[in-house]
């Protein structure tokens, strides 16, 4: 008995030192090959395979531990440590794959920083650099000095965007307003149909808005990026269900102190729906922000043209050679666009997820 | 009872405070669903006669013109040999293609962070980045990351661009994606990649609400019973979520179906890579192109669209009434 057990225990050394080794040497070769060619094929085989390795023998290390240190251990001390290492080895699994997610996320704003600043000669390398070797931050003073006159999209983009927000916003409380307090015939029938209205695609509308807005003489304006959208059923049922939550009885209790329904909106529903409010400015504004299909049709003149589709129509090729994309240029002008949104997702996360997971519940 | 005394009272403060929406809801909602099926049935609307909008806008209101009820223009639409037909491929091949992995991929990674503690506020925030970016912008950060790099147009690439030099880490060896000459299926390929990136962050939300609402006794239960892990996720996980994966299936497949932006992102508004412009359009692409100059096409092409989301959502829902544990 004991003497098999100390040769068990030998045989445990002499495989933990191989797999130990082979993943040493493994790992070492990547990381030298990662380092000095990183282009070269099989780099990231050699890497992986290195770390499977490494996790291989860390592992037999952990289920082999009694025998390694030569202790007894009843089988239930056993079966409960290899419990538990099936565990870890489950939680290592999970982490990995949320990492190489989230690397594959992040990976293309990486990409657009690093790639911003570089020169056109550095971008061009057969090995890209992962780090600029040195920083050209004269594109992005040429995005808003250049034939892209980034400055003006952003002022069109910000007009439209703070004015078609205020008065959408007019228009949702009002209606919010008259649909969770008031009480007027047919008041659940014209609901109805305007939930109906959600279901239909936008584009069906959009081929009777084009011929409207010509015949209003309103093409090339800022009316037709901001008026056919004032109204978004889903914000008005979203502010209904919100001041619905609020008691009648502090209705009443306004109205016995003489209060008008203007001042109680504008004193309680108000403040105490703000979360809904400001979550609806923000889909708003980046709604403005992001749109490019119905822009594009309806006011792609220099005056009025938004950013979307300023930096999608413009012309990046390097000077002198049409058809050649100055990709850095390009990178750096999409890092302008980003980086409000990204702020705004920073300092506004829970707003912009609550509206976002609230839409999750319509249908 | 005091309702009942209110009612007359409020009738008229109601409308008043209604009237912007409904006055905006007629216009450019109510009115446009009435016209749109009109004008998609009327025979001679076409290119001539919208080459003058405000012109035509006029003939088309005028009783005196006389306008015959057809269907020349879903015969147009849909005729062989018509760019509708391909943009309708692509588009029923994208959302066939990307609906079942991001949802699936989605599913994966709401379970994963279901199960974890720390770090899992962090991965949720980068996990919902992709939201909040401008779906143009972004999209021609992933044509640069595809796309090979040349110093003229006719030269061979001095680089064959990211995506290639990581395939080439696995020794793979360097796919023409996107650039001249490039072939459908790797077009395509690009396009899955970036839309399902593009859909995984509005699914992980929705998913995982719905996992963190799952009522822990179910685990406990099976738990005590020695369930395994992969039989508790297909016997408990799957049935308490389906509700909330027919949502997420029923908006991708509507999502799919709508799908331009990620394509304009990526190839421009030629649709396609140089030198083979519409090669990937859409349907929502097609009726775009042809507002401006033929809308009796474009609404045509519009009701289709409707009428094929319409019957894809029907399906789902009478597949998932059948499925869905509710």
């Amino acid at each position: 008995m004991k003497r098999s057990e100390t040769s068990a225990r030998k045989i445990c050394i002499v495989v933990m030192g191989l797999f130990g080794a082979l993943a040493a040497v493994m790992l070492l070769t990547a990381i030298c090959i990662f380092c000095l060619a990183p282009a070269a094929k099989w780099a990231g085989f050699c890497l992986i395979a290195g770390a499977v390795v490494a996790v291989a023998f860390l592992l037999f290390f952990a289920y082999n531990l009694g025998k390694f240190a030569g202790e007894n251990e009843d089988a239930i001390t056993a079966a409960a440590r290899r419990q538990k290492i099936k565990k870890v080895l489950i939680y290592i699994g999970i982490y990995t794959f949320l990492t190489v997610i989230a690397i594959t996320v992040l990976f293309p704003f990486y990409f657009m920083l690093i790639s911003s600043v570089k020169t056109v000669d550095e971008y061009q390398l057969a090995t890209p650099t992962l780090w600029p070797r040195e920083f050209r931050w004269s594109t992005y003073a040429a995005a808003f000095t250049g034939d892209l006159h980034l400055g003006r999209l952003f002022l069109n983009t910000v007009i439209v965007g703070v004015v078609s927000t205020l008065l959408s916003l007019v228009v949702t409380v009002l209606s919010a307003y008259a649909f969770a307090r008031l009480e007027f015939r047919g008041k659940n029938v014209l609901f109805a149909l305007l939930l109906a209205t959600m279901m239909i695609p936008g584009e069906l509308f959009t081929v009777t808005n084009y011929i409207t807005v010509s015949a209003f003489h309103w093409l090339h304006t800022f009316a037709v990026l901001i008026v056919p959208f004032l109204v978004s059923v889903f914000y008005i049922y979203l502010l209904r269900q919100n001041f619905m939550q609020i008691p009648n009885e502090l209705y009443l209790a306004a109205k016995v102190d003489g209060t008008s329904d203007l001042k109680y909106l504008w004193k309680v529903m108000i403040p105490l729906s703000a979360p809904t409010l400001i979550s609806i400015t923000i889909l708003k504004m980046m709604g403005s922000w992001n749109s490019y299909m119905w822009p594009q049709l309806v006011a792609n003149d220099t005056l009025h043209r938004l950013v979307t589709v300023g930096i999608r129509q413009a012309d990046f090729s390097i000077s002198g050679q049409p058809g050649m994309t100055d990709f850095p240029a390009q990178m750096a002008a999409i890092v302008l666009v980003t980086i409000p949104l990204l702020l705004v997702f920073i300092f506004f996360r829970k707003y912009i997820m609550r509206g976002v997971s609230r839409s999750g519940i319509k249908g | 009872m005091s309702k009942t005394k209110e009612k007359p009272k409020n009738n008229l403060r109601a409308w008043l405070y209604l009237t912007p929406a409904i006055v905006i809801l007629l216009v450019f909602t109510v009115w446009p669903i009435i016209n749109t099926i009109r004008i998609a049935f009327l025979c001679r609307w076409d290119s001539n006669l919208a080459a003058v909008v405000g012109y035509d806008y006029q003939t088309a209101m005028n009783p005196n013109i006389h306008y015959q009820f057809g269907f020349n223009n879903f015969v147009n639409v849909l005729s062989a040999g018509n760019s509708f037909l391909t943009a309708l491929g692509n588009t029923m091949l994208l959302t066939v293609l990307t609906v079942p992995i991001s949802t699936m991929l989605a599913l994966l990674i709401a379970v994963a962070l279901n199960s974890i503690k720390p770090l899992k506020k962090v991965f949720q925030t980068i996990f919902f980045l992709p939201y909040v970016t401008n779906a143009i912008a972004i999209g021609m950060v992933f044509a640069a990351m595809f796309s090979m790099v040349r110093r003229t147009p006719t030269t061979d690439p001095t680089s064959v661009g990211i995506i290639n030099n990581l395939f080439g880490l696995f020794g793979g060896s360097p796919v023409n994606w996107m650039d001249r000459g490039s072939s459908y299926w790797a077009n395509i390929a690009v396009l899955v990649i970036y839309i399902v990136w593009n859909a995984l962050p509005f699914k992980i939300l929705v998913l995982l609400g719905g996992l963190q609402s799952v009522n822990k006794q179910y685990y406990d239960a099976a738990k005590v019973d020695g369930a395994s892990r992969w039989r508790i996720f297909w016997r408990i996980t799957v049935p308490m979520l389906s509700p909330m994966i027919a949502y997420v299936v029923i908006t991708g497949f509507i999502g799919g179906f709508k799908e331009y932006t990620s394509v304009v992102g990526i190839f421009g508004d030629d649709m396609g890579p140089y030198g083979k412009p519409g090669r990937l359009d859409t349907m929502v692409g097609f009726i775009y192109n042809s507002i401006p100059h033929n809308q009796g096409k474009a609404s045509a092409a519009a009701l289709i669209l409707f009428v094929i989301i319409f019957a894809v959502t029907m399906i789902n829902l009478y597949v998932s009434k059948k499925k869905v544990h509710y």
